[in-house]
Protein backbone atom coordinates (compact mmCIF):
# COMPACT_ATOMS: atom_id res chain seq x y z
CA UNK A 1 0.00 0.00 0.00
CA UNK A 2 1.35 3.37 -0.91
CA UNK A 3 0.65 6.57 0.92
CA UNK A 4 -0.33 9.69 -0.91
CA UNK A 5 -0.63 13.14 0.59
CA UNK A 6 -4.35 12.76 1.31
CA UNK A 7 -4.12 9.57 3.40
CA UNK A 8 -0.79 10.09 5.17
CA UNK A 9 -1.16 10.21 8.92
CA UNK A 10 1.39 11.63 11.35
CA UNK A 11 3.43 9.15 13.29
CA UNK A 12 1.74 9.07 16.71
CA UNK A 13 5.14 8.75 18.34
CA UNK A 14 5.98 12.21 17.07
CA UNK A 15 9.28 13.58 18.33
CA UNK A 16 7.66 16.97 18.85
CA UNK A 17 6.89 17.35 22.60
CA UNK A 18 4.10 19.77 23.33
CA UNK A 19 4.15 21.14 26.87
CA UNK A 20 1.67 23.36 28.59
CA UNK A 21 3.11 26.64 29.78
CA UNK A 22 3.55 27.34 33.47
CA UNK A 23 4.49 25.32 36.52
CA UNK A 24 3.70 21.62 36.44
CA UNK A 25 2.08 21.42 39.91
CA UNK A 26 1.08 17.79 39.51
CA UNK A 27 4.73 16.87 39.03
CA UNK A 28 5.88 18.86 42.05
CA UNK A 29 3.12 17.23 44.10
CA UNK A 30 4.50 13.86 43.04
CA UNK A 31 8.03 14.92 44.00
CA UNK A 32 6.77 16.29 47.33
CA UNK A 33 5.08 12.97 48.25
CA UNK A 34 8.45 11.23 47.88
CA UNK A 35 10.67 13.88 49.48
CA UNK A 36 8.33 14.36 52.46
CA UNK A 37 7.94 10.58 52.73
CA UNK A 38 11.66 10.14 53.38
CA UNK A 39 11.62 12.93 55.97
CA UNK A 40 8.46 11.58 57.62
CA UNK A 41 10.07 8.17 58.16
CA UNK A 42 12.65 9.86 60.38
CA UNK A 43 10.22 12.28 62.08
CA UNK A 44 7.47 9.72 62.75
CA UNK A 45 9.74 6.95 63.99
CA UNK A 46 11.42 9.42 66.35
CA UNK A 47 8.01 10.65 67.53
CA UNK A 48 6.68 7.14 68.16
CA UNK A 49 9.91 6.01 69.80
CA UNK A 50 10.03 8.86 72.32
CA UNK A 51 6.30 9.02 73.12
CA UNK A 52 5.08 5.45 72.76
CA UNK A 53 8.09 3.15 73.20
CA UNK A 54 10.76 4.72 75.45
CA UNK A 55 10.10 5.29 79.14
CA UNK A 56 6.73 3.96 80.26
CA UNK A 57 5.21 4.11 76.76
CA UNK A 58 1.60 5.19 76.50
CA UNK A 59 1.13 5.25 80.29
CA UNK A 60 3.57 8.17 80.70
CA UNK A 61 1.52 10.57 78.56
CA UNK A 62 -0.04 13.53 80.37
CA UNK A 63 0.12 17.31 80.52
CA UNK A 64 3.40 17.23 82.45
CA UNK A 65 5.00 15.03 79.76
CA UNK A 66 4.06 17.47 76.99
CA UNK A 67 5.15 20.47 79.07
CA UNK A 68 8.51 18.79 79.70
CA UNK A 69 9.07 18.27 75.96
CA UNK A 70 7.90 21.71 74.80
CA UNK A 71 10.07 23.41 77.40
CA UNK A 72 12.75 22.81 74.78
CA UNK A 73 12.54 24.62 71.46
CA UNK A 74 14.05 21.52 69.84
CA UNK A 75 10.85 19.55 70.44
CA UNK A 76 8.67 22.53 69.50
CA UNK A 77 10.33 22.76 66.08
CA UNK A 78 10.41 18.98 65.75
CA UNK A 79 6.64 18.80 66.29
CA UNK A 80 6.09 21.82 64.04
CA UNK A 81 7.90 20.07 61.16
CA UNK A 82 6.02 16.84 61.87
CA UNK A 83 2.67 18.67 61.82
CA UNK A 84 3.27 20.46 58.52
CA UNK A 85 5.00 17.68 56.60
CA UNK A 86 2.55 14.97 57.72
CA UNK A 87 -0.64 16.98 57.23
CA UNK A 88 0.34 18.37 53.83
CA UNK A 89 1.52 14.90 52.70
CA UNK A 90 -1.71 13.32 53.94
CA UNK A 91 -3.97 16.00 52.45
CA UNK A 92 -2.24 15.79 49.10
CA UNK A 93 -2.72 12.02 49.21
CA UNK A 94 -6.43 12.45 49.97
CA UNK A 95 -6.63 14.92 47.05
CA UNK A 96 -5.27 12.20 44.75
CA UNK A 97 -7.83 9.73 46.07
CA UNK A 98 -10.74 12.19 45.60
CA UNK A 99 -9.56 12.76 42.02
CA UNK A 100 -9.42 9.01 41.44
CA UNK A 101 -12.96 8.24 42.56
CA UNK A 102 -15.04 11.31 41.81
CA UNK A 103 -15.64 13.06 38.51
CA UNK A 104 -14.76 16.75 38.52
CA UNK A 105 -17.88 18.78 37.69
CA UNK A 106 -17.92 20.77 34.45
CA UNK A 107 -19.49 23.89 35.97
CA UNK A 108 -17.72 26.70 37.78
CA UNK A 109 -18.42 28.72 40.92
CA UNK A 110 -21.44 27.56 42.94
CA UNK A 111 -22.17 24.87 40.31
CA UNK A 112 -18.72 23.45 40.98
CA UNK A 113 -19.04 23.76 44.74
CA UNK A 114 -22.40 22.01 45.10
CA UNK A 115 -21.24 18.64 43.81
CA UNK A 116 -19.74 15.73 45.75
CA UNK A 117 -16.36 16.59 44.23
CA UNK A 118 -16.63 20.29 45.13
CA UNK A 119 -17.79 19.58 48.67
CA UNK A 120 -15.02 17.06 49.36
CA UNK A 121 -12.29 19.30 47.93
CA UNK A 122 -13.56 22.30 49.91
CA UNK A 123 -13.82 20.30 53.15
CA UNK A 124 -10.28 19.01 52.58
CA UNK A 125 -8.77 22.46 52.06
CA UNK A 126 -10.69 24.04 54.95
CA UNK A 127 -9.87 21.29 57.46
CA UNK A 128 -6.21 21.29 56.42
CA UNK A 129 -5.82 25.06 56.80
CA UNK A 130 -7.71 25.12 60.12
CA UNK A 131 -5.66 22.26 61.60
CA UNK A 132 -2.32 23.65 60.42
CA UNK A 133 -3.18 27.00 62.02
CA UNK A 134 -4.53 25.46 65.22
CA UNK A 135 -1.61 23.05 65.61
CA UNK A 136 1.01 25.74 65.00
CA UNK A 137 -0.62 28.09 67.53
CA UNK A 138 -0.85 25.31 70.12
CA UNK A 139 2.86 24.49 69.82
CA UNK A 140 4.12 28.07 70.01
CA UNK A 141 1.65 29.67 72.46
CA UNK A 142 1.88 26.75 74.89
CA UNK A 143 1.98 27.68 78.60
CA UNK A 144 3.56 24.90 80.71
CA UNK A 145 2.49 26.50 84.02
CA UNK A 146 -1.08 27.83 83.59
CA UNK A 147 -2.09 29.92 86.62
CA UNK A 148 -4.55 28.29 89.01
CA UNK A 149 -3.88 24.69 87.98
CA UNK A 150 -3.11 22.07 90.65
CA UNK A 151 0.66 21.72 91.03
CA UNK A 152 0.56 17.91 90.80
CA UNK A 153 -0.66 18.14 87.21
CA UNK A 154 2.13 20.51 86.18
CA UNK A 155 5.80 19.80 85.41
CA UNK A 156 8.05 20.08 88.47
CA UNK A 157 9.86 23.18 87.17
CA UNK A 158 6.67 25.27 87.62
CA UNK A 159 6.93 25.32 91.42
CA UNK A 160 10.63 26.29 91.26
CA UNK A 161 9.88 29.31 89.10
CA UNK A 162 7.29 30.70 91.50
CA UNK B 1 -1.79 -4.52 43.33
CA UNK B 2 -2.24 -5.53 46.99
CA UNK B 3 0.66 -3.34 48.01
CA UNK B 4 -1.16 -0.41 46.39
CA UNK B 5 -4.48 -1.25 48.09
CA UNK B 6 -2.79 -1.54 51.47
CA UNK B 7 -0.80 1.66 50.89
CA UNK B 8 -3.99 3.54 50.12
CA UNK B 9 -6.04 2.11 53.01
CA UNK B 10 -3.27 2.67 55.57
CA UNK B 11 -2.73 6.22 54.21
CA UNK B 12 -6.39 7.13 54.72
CA UNK B 13 -6.51 5.45 58.15
CA UNK B 14 -3.45 7.30 59.43
CA UNK B 15 -4.81 10.54 58.01
CA UNK B 16 -8.01 10.38 60.03
CA UNK B 17 -6.04 9.53 63.16
CA UNK B 18 -3.84 12.58 62.51
CA UNK B 19 -6.90 14.87 62.33
CA UNK B 20 -8.11 13.61 65.73
CA UNK B 21 -4.60 13.67 67.20
CA UNK B 22 -4.08 17.37 66.36
CA UNK B 23 -7.39 18.13 68.09
CA UNK B 24 -6.66 16.09 71.24
CA UNK B 25 -3.21 17.68 71.54
CA UNK B 26 -4.81 21.13 71.23
CA UNK B 27 -6.45 20.45 74.61
CA UNK B 28 -3.14 21.35 76.31
CA UNK B 29 -4.23 24.93 75.55
CA UNK B 30 -7.57 24.37 77.31
CA UNK B 31 -6.39 23.01 80.68
CA UNK B 32 -4.18 20.25 82.13
CA UNK B 33 -7.35 18.57 83.42
CA UNK B 34 -9.02 18.50 79.99
CA UNK B 35 -5.88 17.15 78.30
CA UNK B 36 -5.27 14.46 80.93
CA UNK B 37 -8.90 13.32 80.85
CA UNK B 38 -8.82 12.75 77.09
CA UNK B 39 -5.32 11.26 76.99
CA UNK B 40 -6.36 8.80 79.72
CA UNK B 41 -8.67 7.27 77.10
CA UNK B 42 -5.61 6.26 75.08
CA UNK B 43 -4.56 4.04 77.98
CA UNK B 44 -7.63 1.78 78.10
CA UNK B 45 -7.33 -1.71 76.55
CA UNK B 46 -9.47 -1.04 73.48
CA UNK B 47 -7.53 2.08 72.56
CA UNK B 48 -4.32 0.21 73.36
CA UNK B 49 -5.17 -2.31 70.65
CA UNK B 50 -6.06 0.63 68.39
CA UNK B 51 -2.57 2.07 68.92
CA UNK B 52 -1.08 -1.27 67.95
CA UNK B 53 -3.15 -1.18 64.74
CA UNK B 54 -2.03 2.40 64.14
CA UNK B 55 1.66 1.51 64.49
CA UNK B 56 1.08 -1.49 62.22
CA UNK B 57 -0.54 0.77 59.59
CA UNK B 58 2.14 3.46 59.79
CA UNK B 59 4.88 0.81 59.73
CA UNK B 60 3.51 -0.72 56.55
CA UNK B 61 2.88 2.65 54.86
CA UNK B 62 6.38 3.89 55.74
CA UNK B 63 8.23 0.75 54.60
CA UNK B 64 6.16 0.36 51.43
CA UNK B 65 6.53 4.11 50.78
CA UNK B 66 10.31 3.71 50.78
CA UNK B 67 9.85 0.79 48.38
CA UNK B 68 7.75 2.98 46.04
CA UNK B 69 10.49 5.63 46.12
CA UNK B 70 13.18 3.08 45.24
CA UNK B 71 11.02 1.75 42.38
CA UNK B 72 10.47 5.26 41.01
CA UNK B 73 14.05 6.47 41.19
CA UNK B 74 16.27 3.42 40.72
CA UNK B 75 16.47 0.71 38.08
CA UNK B 76 17.39 -1.70 40.85
CA UNK B 77 14.12 -0.96 42.61
CA UNK B 78 12.07 -1.46 39.45
CA UNK B 79 13.72 -4.81 38.69
CA UNK B 80 13.38 -6.13 42.23
CA UNK B 81 10.03 -4.60 43.21
CA UNK B 82 8.51 -7.97 44.02
CA UNK B 83 11.40 -9.11 46.19
CA UNK B 84 11.33 -5.74 47.93
CA UNK B 85 7.67 -6.27 48.76
CA UNK B 86 8.60 -9.41 50.70
CA UNK B 87 11.40 -7.48 52.38
CA UNK B 88 8.84 -4.84 53.39
CA UNK B 89 6.63 -7.55 54.90
CA UNK B 90 9.60 -9.10 56.74
CA UNK B 91 10.75 -5.76 58.19
CA UNK B 92 7.16 -5.00 59.13
CA UNK B 93 6.91 -8.25 61.12
CA UNK B 94 10.23 -7.49 62.86
CA UNK B 95 8.99 -3.98 63.72
CA UNK B 96 5.79 -5.31 65.24
CA UNK B 97 7.61 -8.06 67.15
CA UNK B 98 9.73 -5.30 68.70
CA UNK B 99 6.82 -3.00 69.48
CA UNK B 100 3.83 -5.18 70.33
CA UNK B 101 5.02 -7.05 73.47
CA UNK B 102 6.33 -3.88 75.12
CA UNK B 103 3.24 -1.87 74.23
CA UNK B 104 0.82 -4.61 75.35
CA UNK B 105 2.67 -4.83 78.66
CA UNK B 106 2.17 -1.09 79.15
CA UNK B 107 -1.53 -1.33 78.27
CA UNK B 108 -2.42 -4.57 80.10
CA UNK B 109 0.37 -4.66 82.69
CA UNK B 110 -1.71 -2.65 85.13
CA UNK B 111 1.23 -0.36 85.92
C1 LIG C 1 6.12 7.32 57.45
C2 LIG C 1 6.55 7.90 56.36
C3 LIG C 1 5.74 7.95 55.08
C4 LIG C 1 6.19 7.55 53.85
C5 LIG C 1 7.58 7.01 53.52
C6 LIG C 1 5.12 7.77 52.90
C7 LIG C 1 5.23 7.54 51.54
C8 LIG C 1 4.23 7.79 50.63
C9 LIG C 1 4.39 7.83 49.20
C10 LIG C 1 5.70 7.61 48.44
C11 LIG C 1 3.17 8.10 48.66
C12 LIG C 1 2.86 8.33 47.18
C13 LIG C 1 2.16 7.25 46.46
C14 LIG C 1 1.98 7.67 45.03
O1 LIG C 1 2.05 8.87 44.69
O2 LIG C 1 1.76 6.77 44.23
C15 LIG C 1 2.22 8.20 49.75
C16 LIG C 1 0.86 8.41 49.61
C17 LIG C 1 0.01 8.71 50.65
N1 LIG C 1 0.34 8.89 51.97
FE1 LIG C 1 2.16 8.56 52.76
N2 LIG C 1 4.02 8.26 53.57
C18 LIG C 1 4.35 8.40 54.90
C19 LIG C 1 3.53 8.88 55.92
C20 LIG C 1 2.19 9.24 55.77
C21 LIG C 1 1.33 9.80 56.81
C22 LIG C 1 1.76 10.13 58.24
C23 LIG C 1 0.09 9.96 56.26
C24 LIG C 1 -1.17 10.51 56.89
C25 LIG C 1 -1.21 11.66 57.48
C26 LIG C 1 0.16 9.50 54.89
C27 LIG C 1 -0.91 9.50 54.02
C28 LIG C 1 -0.82 9.20 52.68
C29 LIG C 1 -1.93 9.17 51.77
C30 LIG C 1 -3.41 9.45 52.12
C31 LIG C 1 -1.42 8.86 50.49
C32 LIG C 1 -2.20 8.70 49.18
C33 LIG C 1 -2.38 7.24 48.90
C34 LIG C 1 -2.75 6.94 47.47
O3 LIG C 1 -2.69 7.84 46.60
O4 LIG C 1 -3.09 5.79 47.21
N3 LIG C 1 1.44 9.07 54.62
N4 LIG C 1 2.90 8.03 50.94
Amino acid sequence: MTDNAATAIDNPRSTVVRRRKGVNWEKWGWVYMRASGVLLVVLIFGHLFVNLFAGEGVTQLDFGFVAGKWASSFWQWYDFLLLWFALVHGSNGIRTIINDYSTPPTGTGIRWLLTPHGIMKTALVVSTVVLLTLGTLVIFTFDPCPAGSPADLLPSFCSVAR
Amino acid sequence: MWSWVLHRITGVGIYFFLLVHILDTALVRVSPEAYNAVIAQYKNPIMGLGELALVAAIGFHALNGLRIILIDFTGFGTRHQKAMFYIVLALWVVLLLGFAPRHLMHVFGGA
